[in-house]
Parts: structure tokens; C-alpha cells; sequence
């Protein structure tokens, strides 16, 4: 589902974030990208959806070649994921309802479709019935779990999720790493860079570590 | 074609509601837009008015030749031949006094005045065309017939018609140029209200870009942005011009009631009118479309 040959980024200015990285993930496993800030797990994740191209070396996913991709394929290639920030990213001058259903407007839903869908995700992540709340109205583990919700509503292949847990207490936490493990549990290939050592041992996941953007092959589970 | 038209649907009200967030700003744009159009198409209703003013009036130039008060029969008879044997005259009407009189007093509504004259105060007339319709040939002409015997007069018709028509020409061009120039600045004006709204929305579109937007779908509120924008303008516009016009013949009605004739200016024909609404909201969209494309770029992910 995903392949990483032997990439290499360095940013202009000199900086090498990634060096010579390899690594499959297939589909259905749940894999955290682990690592000291500044190890790269941010620009692993920027490379999956074209944010960044890599330098070296290619990215595959779903059998397509990411860095090769024309700008206008890159919106269609990241409809297959589903992203998780940490800082949310959520729109504040639209509602709950109207943030989940951004993914299947864009994906051009049918009204009806649409309706059905979000329910649905708001339901699973537990913030059905704040459908027309505002999210600045939600709590920061509220406003992750919209996130989540929007993140799986087009039902994507990937889930991607950049430190979920990242300013979270810790009963929050859990709850971010269930919804996480339900999702993997339903077939969701599910990649999650954090160093939150109580999800790692909640979940008890594939480990990937990076250490100064090499694999750290000895810290590997 | 659903979810098209909800996508669609939702754009429009998208902008719809940019505008009405903003009502002071929305409102200035729409009153700037709208004056700036004004004033060219205002000059072309006045310009296209003069003209359908003037279209009656003969714009062929023409020779009128008056005799002498006192002239007998056989006098303007003369002249008659002589008119005939001149090859530059390529025809001729004659007028008598007594047509002329009654011509005026038909069309003038000085019936009256008329009425009450002790005699007729016209002269027999010859209306001639020319072959020659050139200023300096009819000027020639005009001068060798006035050599004639029993001539009292003779006057270059139409001439100031030619005049007017080449004025109203130069109207029109200035018109257009106007025109020009300010569509240009309406693509300006819609394209810094648009680089201003993505500047402030760049956070928003960063995130709609990374769930896999489109660059299309993006653009889409924006455009409608623009378009609405010009729209309203038009709509200043052409309400400012439908005021004009309306005041305008308000006074032309009291003017011409003393002078017994109709003129009142005519209003933008439907398809003038639709044109007026049409151009300035393809000119708002396209303002949108130029600023959005360059400043999406700007956003690269």
C-alpha cells in the first residue's frame, strides 16, 4: 500500500531531513513513525501526501508514484487519505456539520449522500449531537475527534495522523487511540507519527523509528 | 449533476455571504463600480439619442435657394431653367410662398402667430442636390447661383447636421474609450478585493488543499465573489442611469410642452440593458479569475 525506496529529502539551504529510507507498509497494519523532533516524521508525512517531493528515491502509494505526480492529480491521490493534525486545522466560521462535510463536497457527494455520511462519522467519533455547534464552542479532545470524524467521512484508505495526541490530557488521549484502533480494526491502514509513549503502549503498533531522518534500526520493535 | 449543482449552489451562496459580512465594503465597491460605469454609458444613451435626433434630419447636404421677396413668375421660372441647365445640379425641388406658410404653420404650432400676420413673410424657394456632395464644391455652387439675378439668399442645408453627426461620432469613440479604460479598472478593483479575501483565507484554503480540493473547486467562491460584485455594480449603474433619464424627460416634457414637440431620451434598449448587466459581472469574474489563479499559486502545496 505504501513504499518508501531508498528516499531522500534536503530541503534548499542544505538541510537533509530523510537520508536513504526504505520501508513498506501494507495494507490494513497500524504503524506509528516514532522519533526525536526533527527526525523527520513530519517530512515522511509531507512526502505521502506531495506536500514535499522527495530528493531521492521514490514514494509509492496504491501503486503510484507520488513525487512523479502532475499538480493536478496531487488533489485526486489526496483524497485517498484521511489526515489528522494536531493542531486540528478545523474551519472556524463553519459548523460541526459543515467541517465533516467539506471531504465529500469536494469529492462532489450528493446532497443526500453527504447528509448520510457525516451523521454517520459524527456518530462514531460521539459529536452527533453537536452537529450545528461552532467548533470554537468544542473542547480541545472535541475538536480532535472533528478532526478524526472529517479525517474518515470519504471513508479513505489511509489514515494519517501528525502527533493526534499532541496537546491532548491523557483521558483524551485514550479516546483518540480507540477511535484510532476501530478505525485500523476496520481495514484502515492507519500511519500515525507521534511520541506519545502511552498510545504506543495502548495500541501496541509496528514501530517505525527515525533517528536524524535515517531508519534507527536498532530501536525498531 | 446533483452534487454539481449543490457544489455550485453552495459557492454562490458562499460569496453571497462574503458580501453581506462586509455590507459597508460591498456596498463602496458596488457604488464605485457602478458611477465609473456611469459616466461612458451614460454618454452613449446621450450620444445614441442625439443621433436617432438627428437621423430625420436630412444628413445628405442640401442647397436652399431663396428668391427675392418681390419676385414675379416668370422671374422663378428663369431660375428654374437655369437650374436645369446646370450639369452640377443633380435635382431640384421647388417651394412656393404659399407651401412654405403652411408647411411652418403645421409644424411649428405658431398656427397662431401665423394666422395673424399681414402677409406672408416667405420667399419662393428652390431645395437643390448637389452631384458634388464635397463641402468645397457645394460652397462653389453656392456661391455662383447666389450671383444670380432676383436671388435673395442661399444657404448650405445640413452642413451643421454633417457637424453634429462627426461630434457625435467623436462622442461615441470617447464613449468607448472610457469604457475601455474603466473595464480595465474594474478587473483591477475586483482583483485586489479578491487578493485581500485570499490573503485572509489563506489558512482555510491551505487546509481545503490538503483534503484534496481542487484548484477549481477553490477558485469557485471566489469567482462567484467577483461576478456577483461586478453585478451590483451594473446594477448601481443602471439604476443611476434610469434616475437620469427619468429626470431628464421630466424637464424635456415641461421644455418641449412650450415648443409642441415630443422629445424625451430614450432608455437602454432590453439588449443594451442586458449587455449593461452582462459585461460588468464577466469583468468581476474575470478580476476574480486572474487574482485567484495568481495568488493560489503563491499558495503551493
Amino acid at each position: 500500500m505504501i513504499s518508501f525506496s531508498r528516499v531522500s529529502k534536503r530541503y534548499p539551504g542544505g538541510h537533509q531531513a530523510l537520508n536513504d529510507v526504505s520501508f513498506t507498509i501494507d495494507s490494513g497494519e497500524l504503524v506509528f513513525v516514532t522519533g526525536h523532533s526533527g527526525a523527520g516524521k513530519s517530512t515522511l508525512l509531507k512526502l505521502l501526501v506531495a506536500i514535499e517531493r522527495p530528493t531521492g528515491g521514490s514514494v509509492i502509494v496504491n501503486g503510484q508514484n507520488v513525487g512523479a505526480l502532475t499538480p493536478r492529480a496531487v488533489p485526486f491521490m489526496r483524497r485517498s487519505f484521511g489526515l489528522v493534525f494536531q493542531d486540528h486545522k478545523l474551519l472556524y466560521d463553519r459548523n460541526v456539520y459543515e467541517n465533516v462535510a467539506l471531504p465529500l463536497q469536494i469529492s462532489g457527494f450528493a446532497p443526500r449522500d453527504t447528509a448520510r455520511r457525516v451523521r454517520a462519522a459524527l456518530d462514531k467519533v460521539g459529536l452527533l449531537k453537536f452537529e450545528t455547534a461552532m467548533p470554537i464552542t468544542l473542547s480541545g479532545g472535541e475538536q480532535q475527534r472533528l478532526c478524526i470524524a472529517r479525517a474518515i467521512v470519504h471513508r479513505p484508505a489511509i489514515l494519517l495522523a501528525d502527533e493526534p495526541t499532541g496537546n491532548l490530557d491523557a483521558d483524551y488521549a485514550l479516546e483518540i487511540g480507540e477511535l484510532i484502533r476501530s478505525f485500523n480494526q476496520v481495514g484502515v491502514t492507519a500511519v500515525i507519527a507521534t511520541h506519545d509513549q502511552t498510545l504506543l503502549s495502548q495500541l501496541s503498533p509496528r514501530v517505525i523509528s527515525l533517528k536524524q531522518g535515517a531508519l534507527d534500526t536498532g530501536a525498531a520493535a | 449533476m446533483k452534487a454539481w449543482l449543490a457544489a455550485h449552489g453552495r459557492s454562490i451562496n458562499a460569496a453571497v455571504t462574503r458580501l453581506a459580512g462586509a455590507p459597508l465594503g460591498s456596498t463602496l465597491n458596488a457604488l464605485v463600480i457602478g458611477i465609473a460605469l456611469s459616466l461612458p454609458i451614460g454618454l452613449h444613451l446621450v450620444v445614441s439619442n442625439l443621433q436617432a435626433a438627428s437621423q430625420h434630419l436630412t444628413s445628405a447636404p442640401q442647397i436652399s435657394v431663396y428668391m427675392a421677396l418681390d419676385a414675379n413668375r416668370s422671374e422663378v421660372a428663369q431660375i428654374e431653367t437655369k437650374l436645369k441647365q446646370t450639369p452640377r445640379v443633380a435635382n431640384f425641388r421647388f417651394v412656393p410662398r404659399e407651401q412654405a406658410l403652411a408647411d411652418l404653420k403645421n409644424s411649428s404650432g405658431l398656427a397662431d402667430v401665423i394666422d395673424g400676420l399681414p402677409q406672408n413673410p416667405l420667399p419662393d424657394a428652390f431645395v437643390i442636390d448637389a452631384d458634388d456632395g464635397s463641402p468645397a464644391a457645394l460652397e462653389a455652387l453656392r456661391d455662383e447661383i447666389g450671383q444670380w439675378p432676383r436671388i435673395a439668399h442661399v444657404q448650405l442645408d445640413a452642413m451643421w447636421a454633417r457637424r453634429l453627426d462627426a461630434g457625435l461620432r467623436l462622442g461615441r469613440l470617447a464613449a468607448v474609450g472610457i469604457a475601455l479604460l474603466l473595464a480595465v479598472a474594474l478587473v483591477a478593483v475586483t482583483f485586489n478585493t479578491i487578493r485581500l479575501q485570499v490573503l485572509t483565507r489563506r489558512d482555510e484554503i491551505e487546509v481545503i488543499k490538503l483534503i484534496g480540493a481542487t484548484d477549481a473547486f477553490i477558485r469557485r467562491p471566489f469567482l462567484y465573489f467577483g461576478a456577483l460584485q461586478g453585478f451590483a455594480g451594473a446594477i448601481v449603474c443602471w439604476l443611476i442611469l434610469a434616475a437620469a433619464v427619468y429626470l431628464a424627460n421630466r424637464s424635456l416634457g415641461e421644455l418641449s410642452h412650450v415648443y409642441a414637440s415630443l422629445f424625451q431620451l430614450g432608455f437602454l434598449s432590453p439588449l443594451d440593458s442586458f449587455a449593461l448587466l452582462a459585461v460588468p459581472t464577466a469583468l468581476g469574474w474575470l478580476g476574480a479569475w486572474l487574482s485567484v489563479s495568481r495568488h493560489l499559486s503563491a499558495i503551493a502545496q
